[in-house]
This record gives C-alpha cells, sequence and structure tokens, in this order.
C-alpha cells in the first residue's frame, strides 16, 4: 500500500477533525470572558448565567479541542519524518512556543476557571479565564506562524541542504502569517458568534412556544415566567436576547474582519503562490476576470476542459492587485515558469521511494481548489447575512414563532464551519505537490522547498497508517457523537443545567450565600464545591 | 562537550521527569479506578483530587514532545517513527482519558458513568504503558538505518526493554497516585490509598528500579551510581514515611524517588539520545541530532523566560487547591432535564 496517500489522508482528517473543535474554543472563549467581565462589574445575574451557561458548551467543545490536539504534534514525527527531519531547525521552535508559552497558560488557568466558582475572589477568578482564553488566542499565532513558514519559507538559510533558522522574527513576522492569523481569529470569532446566535434563537423560540413570551399588536415581546420549568423565569429571557445580540455583532464584526483579512491574504497568495490562485480560478489562459461559476469535467485536470458560465471581469485582477486591469497569469503560464525553477521530474533519490523521477504535477486538484475558495466564500457569506437578517429580527425583544425559522438558524451554525474547514482545505490542497512551497517573491531563499513526496517516514508502511487512520476515525466519529449529544442536551436545559440552584425554591439569587470576598463566609473545608466533576 | 546541546539535552530530561512527576499522579489515578471502588462518590473524590490540575500536567508531555522536535529534529524523526503503532494506542488512550474525564459526570445513568471510567481507567493505562515503553525504548536502543528509520517492521520495537519500561510507569504510576490520594483526601479513600503504598509500592517499583539499574550496569559512572543510592534512601525513606501515616514525607520520598531515578538514567545514557541496536555509528547523540546553534540560542531565551512563569502559576494552582477533599465536599450529581413545558414537550 501506498504509505504516502494514506498518510496525506490521515493528516486531512485528523487536522480537519480537529479544526473543528478549535475555532468554536477560540471564537466562544472570548464571549465568555466577555460576559463574565460584565458580570464582575455590574453585579446583574443575567451575565453569570450567560457566563455559566455558554461556560458549560464551551468546557464541553474545549476538551474535545486538547484531545485531538495531541495527535497533531505527535504526526509529523510520526507519519513525516522526513519533513520532520528537513524542517526541524525552524519548525519545531513556534511548536515549542505554542506550549511553552501558550498551552501551559490555557490548560493551567482554564483549571483554576474551573474549579475556582467561589473559591477564588471574583477578580482572580476573572482574569484566571482571561488569561486562559489569551492562551487559546496565542496558541494559535504559533501554529500558524508553523504553517505558513510552508506557504512561505523565511528567515533561513540553505546549509547542506537543509533549511537553517538565523533570524526568528523574520520566521513570526512572516506576512503571511500575520495575515493568517488574523483570518483565522476573525473566522473563529464568526464560529464561536455564530454558535451563540443559533442556540440563543432556539431558547427564545422555546420560550415562545411554551407560551411563556408572548408579543403585544406592535410585535413587541410581552415577557412572562413559567415557574415550573427550571430556570425559566423573567431573567431568562434577558439572558437569550441579550446574547443572541451580542452573537449577531460579533457575527458581523467577525465576518467584518475575515473579509478584509481574506482580501490580504489573496493579495500575498497571488505573489507567493501564484499557481493555488490560478488553480481557484480554474484559469487556463491570463485574464483579468473572476469566475462565478466554472463547469468541467471532474477530474480531467485539463483546465482546457473548463468552460466559464459566469464571469466578471477585471474582479479577479482587483482581488490580486487593487485594480481591474492587470493581466493574472493562467496556469498554462504558470507551469513552465515551475517547471523551469523547480524541475520536470522528481530528482532520482530513494527519498522518493517509487516516485524517483516521475514527472510532477504542478497543478492541484482544480475541483478542490476551485469550489473550496467559493464555499468558503459563500458559507461566510450565508452566515454574514444571517447574523445581519438576526439583528434586524429581533430588534422587538424575541424571535417569531416559526419551527422553521428555528430550524433555519440553528442550520446557520454549520455555516461557519463549513467556511473554515473548505477554506483550510483550499490552502492545504493548494500547496501540492510541495509540502514546504517555495518563496518565489524578493528575500525568499533558493531551494528551501520539499516536495510532499519526500516528507513521509521512509520506514513506515502503508499497514501501520491504515491502522492508525482507521482507530482514530472511529474514535472521532464516535466521540463526535457524544460531544454532540452533550451539547444538545445541555442547551435543551437552558442556564439550569449549568447552575442547579436554579431548579430549587430559593432560586436566582446567585452567589448570595457563599461571596468569596465576604470575610464573614465559613471556612473553605467546609464547603460544599462549587463544582466538582 | 557541546554547550546548547547539553543544556536541551538537560530541558528535555527536566520536561520527561517532570511530566511523570506531575501526570504520574493522574494516570494512576485513572487507573486505580478500575479496580479500587465501586461506590461513586468515593470515584468522584478521587477523580476531583486531580480535577483542576490534571490538563496542565498534560502540557508537560506536549511541551516535551515540541521541545525534542525543536532541539533535536532527527530524535524526534526517528522515535516516533519507529514507534508509529504503539504512540497511536498512547494518543487514542489520552484521547479517551481526556474526555472521560470531562464526559463521566455529564451523564445521568450508571451505565454512562460505567463506560466512560472504563475510558478513563484503560485510557490511563494505555498511555501510562505506552510512554513508559517509549522512554525505555529511547535509552536502551532502536534498529535504526543509517538514516535513523526503523528497520524490521512494525513491531521491530517490541522487545522486553519496551514491555519493562511499560510495566515501570504504570507501577510507579499507581504508587504516585495513591502516596499523592494519601495527601489529598481524607476518609476510606485515604486510608486505602495509604494502604496500598504499605503493601504494593515494593512490587509495583520492582520494573522502575529494574530498568534504572539495567541502565546503569550498561552506562553507569559513579556520578550516576550515587543518584541511584540517593533514589534508594528516598523511596525507602518514603515507603517507612507512608507506613507510618505521614503522607506529606512518603510523597516527598516517591517524588524524590523519581527525580533520582530518571535523572540517574538521562544521566547514564549522555550524550545518546537514541541508541541504535544495528550499528553503533548509527546512534543518534546531541551533536548528530541537534538543531543548529541559532535555534537552540533562541529556544533558551524563550524557555529561561517560559519555564520559571510554568513553576510559578502552576504552584499557585496547588497552593489555591491545597486543602484535602473528603466526600461531603462532593455535591450531589446534577440531573439535566430539557427546560421545556411538559405538555408540550411529550411525543
Amino acid at each position: 500500500m501506498d504509505p504516502l496517500e494514506i498518510a496525506r489522508w490521515q493528516f486531512g482528517v485528523t487536522t480537519v477533525y480537529h479544526f473543528i473543535m478549535v475555532p468554536l474554543t477560540i471564537g466562544l472563549g472570548p464571549v465568555v470572558a466577555l460576559m463574565q467581565t460584565q458580570w464582575v462589574r455590574t453585579g446583574d445575574e443575567k451575565w453569570l448565567r450567560m457566563t455559566k451557561f455558554w461556560g458549560k458548551l464551551y468546557l464541553i467543545n474545549f476538551i474535545m479541542g486538547v484531545a485531538t490536539g495531541l495527535v497533531q504534534e505527535f504526526q509529523f514525527g510520526m507519519a513525516w519524518s522526513e519533513y520532520s527531519r528537513f524542517v526541524g531547525d525552524v519548525f519545531g521552535a513556534p511548536l515549542a512556543m505554542e506550549g511553552l508559552l501558550a498551552f501551559f497558560f490555557e490548560s493551567v488557568f482554564l483549571g483554576l476557571w474551573i474549579f475556582g466558582w467561589d473559591r477564588l475572589p471574583k477578580k482572580i477568578h476573572l482574569a484566571a479565564l482571561w488569561i486562559a482564553v489569551a492562551g487559546s488566542i496565542v496558541s494559535a499565532f504559533f501554529i500558524i506562524v508553523a504553517n505558513s513558514w510552508m506557504q512561505h519559507p523565511v528567515g533561513v538559510e540553505l546549509i547542506d541542504g537543509r533549511p537553517v533558522m538565523t533570524d526568528i522574527w523574520a520566521v513570526l513576522t512572516n506576512n503571511t502569517a500575520l495575515t493568517a492569523y488574523s483570518h483565522t481569529i476573525t473566522g473563529a470569532l464568526a464560529v464561536g458568534a455564530g454558535f451563540v446566535v443559533g442556540i440563543s434563537w432556539y431558547q427564545l423560540w422555546q420560550r415562545r412556544r411554551d407560551g411563556i413570551d408572548t408579543v403585544d399588536a406592535t410585535g413587541r415581546v410581552v415577557v412572562g415566567e413559567n415557574a415550573s420549568i427550571p430556570g425559566r423565569d423573567r431573567k431568562d429571557h434577558s439572558v437569550w436576547i441579550t446574547s443572541i445580540r451580542i452573537g449577531a455583532v460579533i457575527a458581523i464584526i467577525g465576518f467584518g474582519g475575515v473579509a478584509i483579512t481574506g482580501d490580504l491574504q489573496a493579495k500575498l497568495m497571488f505573489e507567493q503562490q501564484p499557481l493555488k490562485m490560478a488553480a481557484a480560478e480554474a484559469a487556463c489562459h491570463d485574464g483579468t476576470s473572476f469566475s462565478v461559476l466554472s463547469i468541467g469535467p471532474l477530474g480531467s485536470q485539463n483546465c482546457e476542459d473548463v468552460v466559464g458560465i459566469i464571469e466578471i471581469p477585471g474582479i479577479l485582477s482587483f482581488l490580486a492587485h487593487g485594480d481591474f486591469d492587470t493581466e493574472i497569469k493562467g496556469v498554462n503560464t504558470l507551469i513552465p515558469e515551475y517547471q523551469a525553477l523547480y524541475g520536470t521530474n522528481l530528482p532520482d533519490d530513494p527519498l522518493y521511494g517509487e516516485r524517483a523521477g516521475m514527472e510532477i504535477n504542478y497543478l492541484p486538484i482544480m475541483e478542490v481548489t476551485y469550489w473550496g475558495f467559493r464555499l468558503m466564500i459563500g458559507f461566510g457569506m450565508l452566515a454574514a447575512g444571517f447574523a445581519l437578517l438576526t439583528l434586524w429580527i429581533v430588534r422587538k425583544g424575541t424571535v417569531p414563532r416559526s419551527k422553521l425559522m428555528m430550524g433555519t438558524a440553528l442550520l446557520s451554525i454549520a455555516a461557519p464551519f463549513g467556511a473554515n474547514i473548505a477554506g483550510w482545505v483550499f490552502t492545504e490542497m493548494g500547496r501540492q505537490p510541495f509540502v514546504v512551497a517555495p518563496n518565489p517573491t524578493p528575500g525568499g531563499v533558493d531551494g528551501v522547498y520539499m516536495f510532499t513526496a519526500a516528507a513521509v517516514s521512509p520506514g513506515v508502511s502503508g499497514e501501520e497508517i491504515i491502522f492508525s487512520l482507521a482507530s482514530l476515525a472511529l474514535v472521532y466519529a464516535f466521540l463526535l457523537v457524544f460531544e454532540v449529544k452533550l451539547l444538545i442536551k445541555y442547551v435543551r436545559g437552558g442556564v439550569a443545567s449549568a447552575m442547579p440552584e436554579l431548579g430549587h425554591p430559593d432560586a436566582g439569587h446567585g452567589d448570595s450565600d457563599s461571596d468569596p470576598d465576604d470575610p464573614n463566609r465559613p471556612a473553605q473545608r467546609d464547603d460544599v464545591l462549587a463544582f466538582a466533576y | 562537550m557541546e554547550l546548547l546541546p547539553t543544556v536541551w539535552f538537560i530541558a528535555i530530561a527536566a520536561l520527561w521527569i517532570g511530566y511523570l512527576l506531575l501526570e504520574g499522579f493522574d494516570l494512576g489515578v485513572g487507573m486505580l479506578l478500575l479496580f479500587s471502588t465501586r461506590k461513586d462518590r468515593q470515584r468522584r473524590l478521587m477523580l476531583n483530587a486531580i480535577g483542576p490540575v490534571w490538563d496542565g500536567n498534560e502540557v508537560w508531555l506536549i511541551t516535551a514532545g515540541a521541545a525534542t522536535f525543536a532541539a533535536f529534529p532527527f530524535w524526534y524523526a526517528s522515535l516516533f517513527s519507529a514507534l508509529y503503532i504503539p504512540l497511536t494506542i498512547v494518543l487514542v488512550s489520552l484521547i479517551f482519558r481526556a474526555v472521560a474525564i470531562e464526559y463521566r459526570g455529564k451523564g445521568s445513568s450508571d451505565k454512562w458513568r460505567m463506560w466512560w471510567d472504563r475510558a478513563l481507567g484503560l485510557g490511563s493505562l494505555g498511555s501510562a504503558f505506552g510512554i513508559g515503553a517509549a522512554l525505555a525504548l529511547t535509552t536502551t536502543g532502536l534498529p535504526l538505518d543509517a538514516n535513523g528509520d526503523r528497520v524490521g517492521g512494525a513491531f521491530a520495537w517490541f522487545t522486553p526493554y519496551a514491555v519493562l519500561g511499560g510495566l515501570a510507569v504504570v507501577g510507579f504510576s499507581l504508587v504516585h497516585a495513591s502516596v499523592f490520594l494519601g495527601l489529598k483526601t481524607d476518609g476510606e479513600v485515604r486510608v486505602r490509598a495509604r494502604n496500598f503504598v504499605v503493601r504494593w509500592s515494593p512490587v509495583a517499583l520492582l520494573p522502575i528500579v529494574a530498568w534504572v539499574l539495567i541502565i546503569q550496569f550498561q552506562h553507569g559512572s559513579p556520578i550516576t551510581w550515587s543518584l541511584v543510592v540517593v533514589a534508594v534512601i528516598a523511596v525507602v525513606f518514603g515507603w517507612f514515611s507512608a507506613r507510618a501515616g505521614r503522607e506529606g514525607r512518603a510523597f516527598v520520598g516517591i517524588a524524590a524517588f523519581l527525580l533520582a531515578g530518571a535523572s540517574s538514567i538521562f544521566a547514564a545514557v549522555y550524550p545518546v539520545v537514541l541508541p541504535s541496536t544495528i550499528n553503533p555509528a548509527f546512534d543518534l547523540t546531541i551533536s548528530n541530532a541537534a538543531s543548529g546553534e541559532y535555534t537552540l540560542g533562541v529556544m533558551s531565551v524563550v524557555a529561561a523566560f517560559g519555564l520559571p512563569l510554568v513553576f510559578l502559576y502552576q504552584g499557585y494552582t496547588y497552593w489555591v487547591f491545597r486543602n484535602r477533599l473528603s466526600e461531603h465536599h462532593i455535591p450531589e450529581a446534577h440531573v439535566v432535564m430539557p427546560a421545556v413545558a411538559p405538555s408540550v414537550s411529550a411525543p
């Protein structure tokens, strides 16, 4: 069996799966921290409830990101040992920095936050969450730095055929990394915010369906309560209406950021990996038009067969250069350029195994790049539009009773996830056949590139990789079912699922009996833990 | 002697020892849940004793792996690819363990808890065994060719040393967890943990002692042998302290035993990081496996800044959660019900 193809599938499957959890962690974290900040500042119990509820969902998801992240770090060495040897001098450093400067903060302070309710002074408890959230955001920076070096290697010299780091600052401030990072963070914010919008919509709708909230003749909400359902009091309404508005606003900010940073990133990509962008357009010939819809036979890998159905002249040039008439190189122009620079055939080196000496196909799989690019943008625009619509719909304080609209709102949670996945698949598969893409811009070091075919572990058999691909895929599928089940269960429980005290008769008075700032509170050892596994 | 590669060899040894020292009791608690008690409140007590700290402890593993990649990419590449199957099992085990800790309390049926407890226990067992095997093999060697690639097939790593190392970390973790529970809990759990140390530690610590001695007989020097003496004194002190009911001292004794014992292993194999059992010329050493001076220098600055901070705030966490837990601290299990009106929600 061919280890290379299986190893690529393995990396793709595990990474895409990991990146379902991660953007939600990165996006939801600051939202929860913001809510707790408001609680500490105002003392309004609404904010406490929001913190507890969204915090609970945050944790259910967080652990999956942590657990699947370990695989990421191990598999470079396990399946891609030649890659690890080639890039080790520069690629390992950001990973180690991620551990030392981000993961430790994230994990240690999140533990403090989870178990620190009623135990730490309020402000320190809040600070613990902010530090943990900052840890997540910083960890994303280091891993994007590492990935961006594969897209656009900088800060190295080639010594004995191996890149050796000479400038860490250049690696950390790689322009590819800065744009990709801001694109990723804003994209993650959109994911977190979309999640908040969809679930809050469901809660507001549930309150209406149960007859708790009604609307008056002008369509304005009349808030009610139902004492027989834990947590469904008047305050509960303000929890969800505030959440949905915060979510919608952050989603709009997030998508605005995604668009701006995506544009910057595309402009760099036209310079740094022109063939990736040409493949994203499925464009044979040089031109200025952006394709809205092109069709051609699947898998033909011959751009001459692709027919543009809808094209907008000038837009491609605008994306690449900010004007409407600069010609953008097509596939037919670029491939000979690549062949001249990096060869027509793979070297006759045992590293390439049975692929040694084979002709190099410089064209990424065009269906993937073309549709990956459009799905990313399409999903993003869909979700952004929905966030705007939501903001308008809830202006009178609740959502319509329509079950269809509620279902759509829940479904809309998936759109930003889809955009994230499509974007990553596009950019990673668009980099092929390179695992480390050459850097053609001024300042790039000649010879610092690596074909994916040379990166896989020479000593590892296809069967071994199949074993891990199968076991991990099985475990991942199994755990995804449980994560979603738990999320649904806790969402259906409303705030009471995260605050058991709301189900008791003395509900709704927050922390009155155990204020950690109160010097007269009973000695700590006699307390029942506010949180326990 | 090469300064920076040596510094990083010590740093990576410290990260692995730190990992075993901290995560040792997390893994041990997970394994103890497989057989120690059926009472749910006591099981939750054990789990919550590691609750606030286990995730931070696991970062030592992530950082040890990443630091190996950064400082010794050839070591990282050869070791991780040679141990493809066992590391896959470690990963699956660690995934199950982490998710089980978070999810076990979130269902309401006994069956749900039972299955997640098994995932937690077996996940801890698999992780401890696999990591122990990997660490033992990096000290005793793997069949590596000139390029550092494993020869001899997918199971070429499966040797008595792998089993010994696996048992060493499993046994140590069980003892370490019992000492930890004796220190951090009260009531039946505390008594049971203490008794476990007194009765079983002489057996459970045998494999790790055997591993230490094998390495010493192969590569020992007066310095490393003196570390072994320290380890022996520490473990005897720990055992007598446990028998006398002095849990704090017992913990210090077992921790010092690990510190000195593991240090004696790393010090004895230096400067080899991964021997080849085919040809000593193919050994990976701190010279031929290391990154360049510049990279090591950058990493040194980062570590000099980052590691003390880690000690500081991780220490703070242990201080915040320093009190003993007893069963009465554990809240009632919370049953999550749908917040919907019963009449409408009926199917």
